[in-house]
């Protein structure tokens, strides 16, 4: 992703809102994973640039930075699709026919979790439980989340992303 | 219906402003606690109270709070634990989203016993709507001067502060949790020392969960005659009980701990989908299942210990007579397996094991020896790591064995006859 992104660059724009988290902490290897936050809201993922400018701004090692990041599932390694997909299928989803819904999502979409589209507008992963287990089955997209799924009901929200889609491009 | 007390304002859309939440009764306790109680009296009174921690391991949250030393000479550290992954649990968001005045002044009464005047709030990173109505609560909790210098005039000072987590389950252990506060991978460390000797930094710290921190501007308010006089003796206070799964009314319901397992399922929950039961998971799936012929349980910490099961975080899961046992043991060892934070072989190694030896009896491949591998896996990864996943894992498939093993044998004997 970062081309046209470098140490410097990345420094320019995340160096004051880096700092200022950092104070929140008593050491600065505590705003690492703030930090790749930061970053990845500004550029969609994280790589080896993001984390070398992080290592540079908060004065550690590089390897600091990378463990974290590939520690933690929410950091994006690779770039995402406008729509990402969080599919729980945890007990609570399962038991709900989830197994079913996602089945038919990946069929619709033709790609298996932790996928993206070629067209580079949806990714499905597939998540453990996201504490909405009351009204499952439920996925998240982007940050919202979708409860009661059935087939249909995921068919008509994938309908509408892409109908969002549409509409924005034209 | 029994008196709501964490959940009473659930259902006003503007319970999470300051105002709202001031309206009814809000940080009274927490003013009443400064102008009465030095900190070693509020240790006291939690101890009186009975509150034991509502997370998963239920210990006496006024005892946590003793062991942390007067006299280490370093700063003393809050953590609210807000992440919240135990399979089929959901109160801690349900709190924050809607109510989260109460977690935070909670915060800051415990805070103020242990001598702390840094305080981290970990919510697991996808809990989007939890983060910013959390932080909203905490800006306006300083606009109002219950946070930042000088509490209310008591001399008194607290910074708190959010810390996002990434998708890791396993940080809603202690010391993974702290870990990752401190920048690194979330992995458990072995205790003790114990995080109230030797937590965040190396210093002295105190991490309770969302609704145990929830529970305690009511403590102060209401006072401690009033909260041990809700539910059993040994497991006063309110409780939040997360129902999901196959029954009719899923939901979050507040009760005393003195209700059985048949009765929240059958009277909240409102029966099985198809009519009966099967079993039900009680507390997460961490908490090994009990089977309909054990549903008079009581819903506390000690009744559910002494059928070889855990209140954990009171995660309801219901299982009606369709539900295959192999099936979701098989979900529950792969979540396991996946979330291990690959630390200790025991877990890292015998939970993948234990996963592809239940995906082939799921899928009618079964060894006829199969069940009794994974009674060895279980045993091996039992007792056998640092930190509570694995034995959790093992503990949880270890049940289904031994209460449904008739499952299994179909499903291995549907193989033999087909091979």
């Amino acid at each position: 992703m970062t081309t046209d992104r470098n140490i410097a660059s990345i420094c320019a724009d995340l160096a004051d809102e880096v700092q200022k988290v950092a104070k929140r902490y008593p050491s600065k290897r505590s705003a690492i994973m703030p930090a790749l936050y930061l970053a990845q809201d500004k550029y969609g993922c994280v790589d080896e640039v993001v984390y070398q400018a992080i290592s540079e701004m908060l004065d550690v090692p590089e390897i600091w930075v990378f463990e974290v990041a590939s520690f933690y599932s929410m950091y994006n390694r690779k770039e995402l699709g406008k729509y990402h997909i969080q599919f729980c299928t945890n007990v609570s989803c399962m038991l709900l026919g989830a197994d079913d819904v996602l089945a038919d999502i990946q069929k619709r979409l033709g790609i298996e979790a932790g996928e993206t589209t070629n067209d580079r507008l949806f990714t499905l992963s597939h998540v453990e439980c996201i504490g909405a287990c009351d009204v499952a089955p439920v996925m998240i997209v982007n940050e919202k989340y979708y409860n009661n799924l059935t087939n249909e009901r995921a068919a008509e929200i994938l309908d509408q992303l892409e109908k969002d889609f549409m509409e924005a491009a034209e | 219906m029994n008196e709501q007390v964490l959940l009473k304002n659930i259902h006003n859309p503007d319970a999470s402003d300051i105002a709202v939440y001031e309206k009814s009764g809000g940080y009274q306790g927490l003013q009443i606690m400064l102008d009465t109680c030095s900190p070693d009296e509020v240790i006291e009174k939690v101890k009186s109270s009975g509150l034991r921690g509502r997370g998963g391991a239920g210990f006496p949250t006024g005892m946590k709070w003793s062991f942390v030393p007067k006299d280490s000479g370093k700063p003393h550290y809050l953590c609210c634990n807000a992440d919240e992954g135990e399979p089929g649990t959901f109160k801690d968001r349900l709190l924050m989203e809607r109510d989260p005045h109460q977690m935070v002044e909670g915060m800051i009464i415990a805070a103020y016993a242990i001598n702390s005047n840094i305080a981290y709030v970990y919510i697991r990173g996808e809990y989007f709507l939890s983060i910013s109505k959390v932080e909203e609560a905490i800006a306006a909790a300083y606009n109002a001067g219950y946070l930042g210098k000088n509490i209310l005039g008591s001399g008194f000072s607290l910074d708190m502060y959010v810390h996002k987590g990434a998708g890791a389950y396993i940080c809603g252990e202690e010391t993974a949790l702290l870990e990752s506060i401190e920048g690194k991978r979330g992995q458990p460390k072995l205790k003790p020392p114990f995080p109230a000797v030797a937590g965040l930094y190396e210093c002295p710290t105190v991490v309770n969960n969302v609704e145990t921190f929830a529970c305690l501007p009511h403590i102060f308010r209401r006072g401690v005659d009033w909260f041990t006089s809700i539910g059993p003796a040994n497991a006063p206070g309110p409780k939040l009980y997360c129902l999901s799964g196959q029954l009719n009314k899923p939901g979050i319901y507040e009760l005393p701990m003195d209700i059985s397992l048949g009765d929240l399922l059958e009277n909240y929950g409102r029966g099985a989908r198809t009519g009966k039961f099967k079993a039900a998971i009680p507390g997460g799936v961490s908490a090994p299942m009990i089977p309909l012929s054990g549903f008079d349980v009581q819903m506390d910490f000690a009744s559910l210990t002494a059928v070889d099961s855990m209140l954990g975080s009171a995660g309801v899961i219901a299982l009606d007579e369709t539900a295959s046992i192999p099936s979701v043991a098989r979900r529950i060892t792969e979540f396991f397996s996946h979330e291990s934070c690959g630390k200790c072989a025991p877990c890292r190694e015998g939970l993948t094991w234990a996963a592809k030896i239940l995906n082939r009896v799921e899928a009618g491949e079964g060894a006829p020896d199969d069940t009794a591998q994974l009674e060895v896996i279980c045993g091996g990864v039992f007792g056998m790591t640092f930190c509570a996943l694995g034995d959790g894992a093992a503990w949880a498939l270890r049940a289904t064995l031994k209460h449904f093993p008739h499952e299994y044998d179909a499903l291995i004997k549907s193989r033999s006859i087909s091979v």
